[in-house]
């Protein structure tokens, strides 16, 4: 089974990469289109578990201690 | 006075920060990272910059895990002294003796310059030989530099003499070097006893090298 571990910079935590990335679009046009743009990681975990309740509570706990930085951070896991 | 400096896999800063205390006329010992214990007798442990583990994930997230920070965990909560130089001061941040986070810089550059710092609080042993509203001249050098804790920590570490120093401009106002609230280069913990701080003060020991003004920084540590 694979969880899939996205982090981002918490909503008004500013993301300077973002914003470098948005600026960037908007000068080639598509800043009409373009609202806001923020960055990323992704993580992809191979587990050996077929259980996916369980798995999202190890995954949760591999979150909090290691994989995000809950001070500046919010995480989604998606199987 | 005796000092660890402690080297993870790809710490660059010990060196320096060993020769700085040395000089100051510590017993200066280097510590590594996979040590379950501190020696014994230590009246200082420094964390001192560099890229540990590549700055992999996010800067010091990997290194406090390292075995020898459980023992600074437990050394730090005993009252001892601790000091975290820019990834030393991320490592302590990650692990949370240290209130906030380091973003990446505002500019996204890696900025590498003399930079004058204005001294905020120094009713702590660090700064103690440094008077309050002191600008002194330190090298940074950091892409992760960028101070943030949400706006009630703010105001706590704020009204706690927490922030030990901010980024100036010559004048000593305020300065937006990298996007830190509050311009902040630098920060205790409430009980004072665990320092950090992004600018490098064992780069400025020595007239030749530009600047002595981190030397009266470290001093502070040898009465």
């Amino acid at each position: 089974m694979r969880a899939i571990v996205n982090v981002y910079l918490k909503e008004g935590v500013l993301d300077p990469q973002g914003k470098a990335i948005a600026h960037a679009l908007d000068s080639l046009g598509f800043g009409e289109l373009v609202k806001g743009v923020r960055v990323g990681k992704q993580m992809v975990l191979e587990l050996n578990s077929t259980d996916e309740a369980s798995a999202k509570i190890e995954v949760e706990k591999m979150c909090e201690t290691l994989l995000a930085n809950t001070v500046i951070e919010d995480y989604t896991i998606e199987f | 006075m005796r000092v660890a400096v402690l080297r993870f896999p790809g710490t660059n800063c010990e060196l320096d920060t060993h020769y700085a205390f040395a000089q100051l006329g510590a017993d200066v010992e280097i510590v590594w990272h996979n040590e379950q214990k501190l020696p014994e007798g230590i009246d200082l442990v420094v964390l001192a910059g560099g890229f540990s583990y590549g700055d992999y994930l996010r800067s010091g997230a990997i290194a406090r895990f390292s075995p020898i920070m459980k023992a600074v965990v437990e050394y730090a909560n005993e009252g001892n002294f601790v000091l975290g130089i820019c990834n030393g001061f991320q490592i302590l941040t990650e692990i949370g003796l240290l209130p906030g986070a380091l973003k990446r810089n505002n500019n996204l550059h890696f900025i590498s310059k003399f930079q004058t710092i204005k001294v905020i609080n120094n009713d702590n042993r660090f700064l103690s030989q440094c008077n309050t509203q002191e600008i002194l001249t330190i090298p940074i050098a950091h892409a992760d530099g960028n101070y943030y804790i949400d706006s009630e920590g703010l105001k706590e570490i704020e009204s706690n003499g927490q922030v030990l120093l901010r980024y100036c401009d010559s004048n000593g106002e305020p300065l937006a070097i990298n996007g830190s609230l509050n311009a902040i280069a630098g920060v205790c913990n409430k009980n004072k006893n665990v320092f950090g701080l992004m600018p490098h003060p064992e780069r400025a020991i020595e007239d030749i090298l530009g600047s002595m003004d981190g030397k009266k920084m470290l001093e502070g540590f040898m009465n």
